[in-house]
């Protein structure tokens, strides 16, 4: 069976910096990776090129056998491909409801003009409800109900971050990309964002991508970890096995294990 | 979820002017349609506006939309205002539709002063054109409403009621555009672009369609002055009346689609009694009121209406 996702020979790079250097990967349907890799290594150069936010000098990416090589980013995300982002990128003069309803709004009318003639509560086309009520349930599911009134902007870190991801929910994307979910999240509160954000992942049933430094929360949810070095991947392997690598434990992981 | 009360609103404001305008002065009934043309560039401003972006050359289609009025009595002898007003939004439309694909680009000091450019390239052409009557402009043809001549009594009176149907009407549907999915983008565009294009909408389309649809009613407003006044000249055009609307753009504030006629009423009337007290000085007096305006009510008039969210 094909892959859901396939990058072929992807190649770029920034002036004399490699960003990434014959890039091949195929991720499985209900999958769950991560992508390990130091500051530079290439996994955000990854995740932009996936979601067309740059384009590769060369190589292709295959999604459910289609290229999408050359689709703008919005076209890629209307096709299920979604993200988030490492710094959240929210509406910040919006409610976090508000907010919710922005994204579903945008995300499943692709921004018609809708609903121009209807009149009554606007409902959400997939979800079969009005729009108030899926809002109110992804929140819930992230846990962000009781925040649901308060303006985006003056959220904590860690709820700022689970609304980005919340907000991507919307779109009941096929496959997600997660930049660093848990950077800017104080050690505790790791794995508690994580679990969240893996439960109400499973429960709208998506493949996901995830770029992670914290290699106890790789080993926990990963079930397989593509390791980036220098542009390149130098390890894909379930994280038993990539966390071991020897090549990986010198770059990647770092010598203070050996 | 807020009952929406918009179009009750509008309504209010309807029964208001057909009602009050029977015991309403000549003059006051012609400021009050002046303020409803006015109001409609003022709107399609506030689209903009929405999504972050200041247009300083709407002058341009409110005077497209004018000429295209003058134009219609000229070359068929028409003067029906619904006939006027159709024809010089979808002028303006047109003509936004094809040089939105240019200012859909820009953002922020860059797309300002683009339209603006845009509008004194306009200026500079009418100026030039001897058949449209250079500086001295044109005079319109006498006004029909749905081809009725009302009787000189009560032509303001009818001329002020049909400007209240047309652009309450066109707010209406404004407000309704407001509420479909590319209507909410504004704020969303305005706070977050990256946001909105991963999302899967276009912000360029969105720019694009927003202003079309501020084109379209300010050549609808630019036709209503017109046979209004009776006269146009390329002044319609000029970058100070471009001003003049984000002017009132400013003070009437976004709150709603029924600010900008407010807003409007207010700058007519502020206009007036300047003028009238100290001819010299107006200006001034103008000035003073934007100030205080911005200083005590940043969000505009519309905001004394408005009772301040907690939090």
């Amino acid at each position: 069976m094909a892959a859901l996702l396939e990058a072929q020979g992807l190649n770029k790079s920034f002036g004399a910096v490699t960003a990434a250097e014959g890039v091949t990967a195929a991720i499985e349907k209900d999958s769950v990776v991560g992508l390990i890799g130091s500051n530079g290594a290439g996994k955000t150069t990854f995740i932009n090129m996936i979601t067309g936010y740059l384009k590769p000098d060369s190589g292709s990416i295959r999604y459910e056998g289609r290229d999408i090589t050359a689709l703008a980013p919005r076209d890629i995300a209307r096709l299920g491909i979604c993200r988030s982002f490492q710094v959240p990128q929210l509406y910040s003069s919006l409610s976090v409801r508000e907010n919710m309803l922005m994204a579903l709004g945008i995300m499943l009318h692709n921004a018609d003009l809708g609903g121009f003639f209807s009149f009554g509560r606007p409902s959400v086309p997939g979800h079969e409800a009005p729009a108030e009520d899926v809002a109110d349930r992804i929140l819930g599911r992230f846990g962000l109900s009781g925040y649901a009134d308060r303006n985006a902007q003056v959220l904590p870190g860690g709820l700022r971050k689970l609304l980005d991801i919340a907000l991507t929910m919307a779109a009941r994307p096929r496959v997600l990309l997660l930049d660093e979910p848990t950077s800017g999240v104080s050690a505790q509160e790791k794995f508690g964002i994580m679990e969240v954000i893996m439960q109400a992942v499973k429960a709208e049933g998506a493949t996901v991508i995830f770029v992670e430094h914290d290699m106890e929360v790789v080993s926990r949810f990963a079930g397989r970890v593509l390791a980036f070095y220098d542009g390149r991947i130098i390890a894909d392997a379930p994280p038993e096995a990539a966390l071991n690598d020897a090549e990986v434990r010198r770059y990647v992981v770092g010598g203070f294990h050996a | 979820m807020k009952p929406d009360r918009t179009p009750a609103l509008l309504g209010t404001v309807l029964a208001a002017v057909v009602l009050g305008g029977l015991a309403l002065p000549q003059w006051t009934l012609f400021i009050l349609t002046i303020a409803f043309a006015q109001g409609l560039v003022v709107l399609g401003l506030m689209l903009l506006q929405r999504a972050g972006l200041v247009s300083f050359g709407q002058a341009l289609y409110y005077c497209i939309g004018a000429y295209t009025a003058g134009g219609l009595g000229r070359a068929f002898g028409t003067g029906d205002l619904f006939v006027q007003m159709l024809a010089g939004a979808a002028a303006a439309a047109l003509v936004a539709l094809m040089l939105g694909f240019l200012l859909a680009r820009y953002r922020g000091i860059f797309f300002g002063l683009l339209s603006l450019a845009l509008s004194m390239i306009f200026y500079g052409l009418i100026v030039k054109s001897e058949a449209l009557g250079s500086t001295d402009g044109m005079n319109l043809v006498k006004t029909t409403l749905f081809g009725v001549r009302p009787d000189a009594a009560w032509v303001r009176y009818a001329m002020a009621v049909a400007a209240a149907c047309l652009a309450l009407g066109a707010a209406f549907l404004t407000h309704r555009y407001l509420k479909t999915p590319l209507g909410r983008l504004g704020p969303a565009i305005k706070d977050n672009e990256i946001r909105v294009e991963y999302m899967g909408a276009s912000v360029r389309y969105a720019i694009h369609v927003n202003y079309v649809i501020a084109a379209t009613l300010a050549g609808a407003g630019g036709a209503l002055a017109a046979t209004s006044v009776g006269h146009i000249d390329p002044e319609m055009a000029y970058w100070t009346t471009s001003g003049e609307f984000v002017f009132i753009a400013i003070l009437s504030g976004a709150g709603s689609v029924v600010a900008p006629f407010f807003g409007a009423l207010v700058f007519g009337a502020i206009h007036t009694v300047a003028y009238d007290v100290s001819p010299n000085t107006w200006q001034m007096s103008m000035g003073a009121a934007l100030l205080l305006a911005i200083v005590f009510l940043p969000d505009g008039l519309w905001s004394l209406f408005v009772r301040r969210r907690p939090g």
